[in-house]
């Protein structure tokens, strides 16, 4: 599948959030967003979701425009995860990523058999089969990050967008939970803010002020120019002895 | 809440709706033609159907066969349609604007019933032809309009709702005061608060052909959206990622809402807290999945208005007890110990 954005871009009233961002997303591949706060990330992810109304610009799956398609028709193929997921329902761990059905279910063909099953597969990916009947309003941060990935596992999406998945997360859930998203057989579009892990991306998109200014390959992208440009940090590259990965150690740049 | 046996559990309890659900129905209807302050035997109940229904020419006292037919059975019935109707619209507010308060008052649906109401009585808006109940249809209507008109206006979220419908009330609240200070007499005053507060004692057979369907069709509609429902668990912009046309199951489902509560509001009054207490006692006792939560509220809102219905007839003998007064009476407690008990569960 194919995801492409035609300058794209959207207003909260009189204020661009995101101006001609043009862009195309792989089958297959992980595609990071970086860039500071407020730099129009997750309102880029949005759009790329057909969420936002009256969009500027075109955003075409497989060819055709979302505006095109119904809600329905989008669900099937694109899941969302988004940075904030609250309810006030007393819903239970496997209610919870039952909603990821929904796209697929109608009057006429209620949940069976082969949707319990699909439930039952997106807990065991995420290892929270264990905790399917407790209630959501009990789980930790990290748990319930994992839930909403099942939920969005359970749309059987072929393109997944998270919101800074990593966020509120302690080191190891990070790190596990960027490895479950790299192992999905998906084509994965994300937010994220710490660059080391930006690192591990097939491609990376920065956002500077609602523009697109770069995107390609982790190296070619994260010059110690740019870095200092747009983050206003300098940094130092370092090579892990461990496995020869770049890392970058930040210092803050005075303004 | 769910365990692992839920799909199938789910299955057993669906079906036991179906079958049971009507029976309990039925139940009801019947205690509230048997009750009253004439109490007449269930074989005199069932004489007057078969006289009705098959022509089985029973002899019986007219009387007797008057007051079940033409008395308590449209006022029971009534109280079932209007009970089903207004938690119906409880459990879809509460959906939507995803605010435990919402209720069907929320969108200042009765203020406008009251404010249109008035201006029949008072004002002789109409020129006659609008009763009572027309003049509360038109006012509920119309300030459901200015409610979501404001909201929109105010950015169309669910907290611009829930402050654009206060704004509403209070407003129409005002109008209908202003009007009554103004021109009515004690007479009319009088007729207007008992009217206000819930009353079914003028209830005949057109208001059952009224409140039947419209509970029947708000129902139904409700089902067929059971599951969009579910989806709004954690918002609108989740309930559109996972495919829900959002804005046009809000204009369905908060058309059936205003169809059904300004009906029953029309017929009957203003009758609060069954919108808000019924939802929330079912989600307590069937979860907060609609395919579940929709069935079981109707029939609950339904039963509870019937035994309202004939409490208000008989707490105090000879005279009818509003029967607004009756579910704020049992409402707010109940209201207030789900609230405690709910906060205890977390």
């Amino acid at each position: 599948m194919r995801l492409a954005a035609k300058s794209v871009g959207w207003a909260a009233g009189s204020r661009r959030i995101v101006q001609e961002v043009s862009l195309e997303i792989a089958p297959g591949e992980t595609f990071g967003l970086i860039g500071p706060n407020g730099s129009g990330k997750s309102t880029l992810l949005r759009l790329l979701a057909g969420l936002l109304a009256r969009p500027f610009g075109a955003v075409l799956l497989d060819g055709d425009p979302l505006t095109s398609l119904s809600r329905r028709d989008i669900a099937q193929q694109i899941a969302v995860v988004e940075q904030i997921a609250e309810t006030s329902e007393a819903l239970s761990v496997r209610d919870v990523v039952e909603l990821g059905r929904t796209p697929w279910l109608s009057a006429l063909a209620p949940f069976g058999a082969q949707d319990r099953v699909i439930v039952a597969e997106s807990l065991a990916a995420v290892d929270m089969a264990d905790m399917a009947g407790h209630s959501w309003a009990t789980l930790s941060g990290g748990e319930r990050q994992r839930v909403q990935i099942a939920r969005a596992l359970a749309q059987r999406p072929r393109l997944m967008m998270l919101d800074e998945p990593t966020n509120h997360l302690d080191i190891h859930h990070q790190l596990s939970l960027l490895r479950l998203v790299g192992d999905l057989p998906v084509t994965v579009v994300m937010a994220l803010h710490d660059l080391n892990q930006a690192m591990r991306c097939d491609r990376l998109g920065v956002m500077e002020a609602g523009r697109l200014v770069a995107c390609g390959p982790p190296e070619d992208v994260l010059t110690t120019a740019r870095l200092a440009s747009i983050f206003r940090v300098r940094a130092t590259r370092l090579r892990d002895p461990a496995d020869d990965a770049t890392v970058f150690r930040f210092q803050c740049l005075e303004e | 809440m769910t365990d692992a046996a839920a799909p199938s559990g789910f299955r057993r309890s669906f079906g036991l709706w179906v079958t049971q659900g009507p029976a309990v129905l039925i139940l009801a209807i019947l205690a509230g033609v048997v009750i009253g302050e004439t109490p007449l035997p269930l074989s005199t109940v069932a004489a007057v159907f078969a006289n009705r229904l098959w022509d089985a020419g029973l002899i019986l006292d007219p009387i007797d066969a008057g007051i079940i037919w033409s008395y308590r059975l449209p006022r029971t019935l009534v109280a079932a349609g209007c009970g089903a109707g207004l938690a119906l619209s409880g459990v879809v507010l509460q959906a939507l604007v995803r605010n435990a308060l919402a209720d069907p008052y929320l969108l200042g649906v009765s203020a406008g019933a009251g404010a249109g109401a008035v201006a029949v009585t008072i004002l002789g808006v109409g020129g006659g032809l609008l009763g009572i109940s027309g003049g509360a249809f038109i006012g509920a209507t119309l300030s459901f309009v200015v409610v979501a008109a404001l909201a929109r206006a105010a950015g169309g979220g669910s907290a611009q709702l829930v402050l654009a419908g206060i704004a509403g009330s209070q407003l129409f609240n005002a109008l209908t005061s202003f009007l009554i200070a103004k021109s009515a007499n004690a007479e009319q005053a009088r007729g207007i608060m008992f009217w206000l507060l819930g009353n079914l004692s003028g209830v005949r057979w057109p208001d059952v052909m009224l409140a039947a369907p419209v509970a029947i069709i708000g129902f139904l509609i409700c089902l067929w959206f059971a599951r969009a429902m579910d989806a709004f668990s954690f918002g609108v912009s989740s309930a559109a990622s996972l495919g829900v046309p959002v804005r046009q199951v809000q204009i369905v489902l908060i058309g059936a809402v205003t169809l059904m509560t300004a009906t029953m509001v029309s017929l009957v009054g203003s009758i609060g807290f069954v919108g808000l207490v019924i939802p929330h006692a079912m989600r307590f006792i069937v979860g907060p999945r609609h395919a579940r939560l929709v069935p079981a509220s109707a029939l609950a809102g339904a039963v509870f208005l019937i035994a309202a219905d004939i409490a208000s007839r008989m707490l105090i003998p000879g005279q009818v007890v509003p029967i607004g007064v009756v579910t704020a009476l049992v409402g707010a407690p109940g209201f207030a110990m789900i609230l405690v008990h709910s906060r205890r569960r977390l």
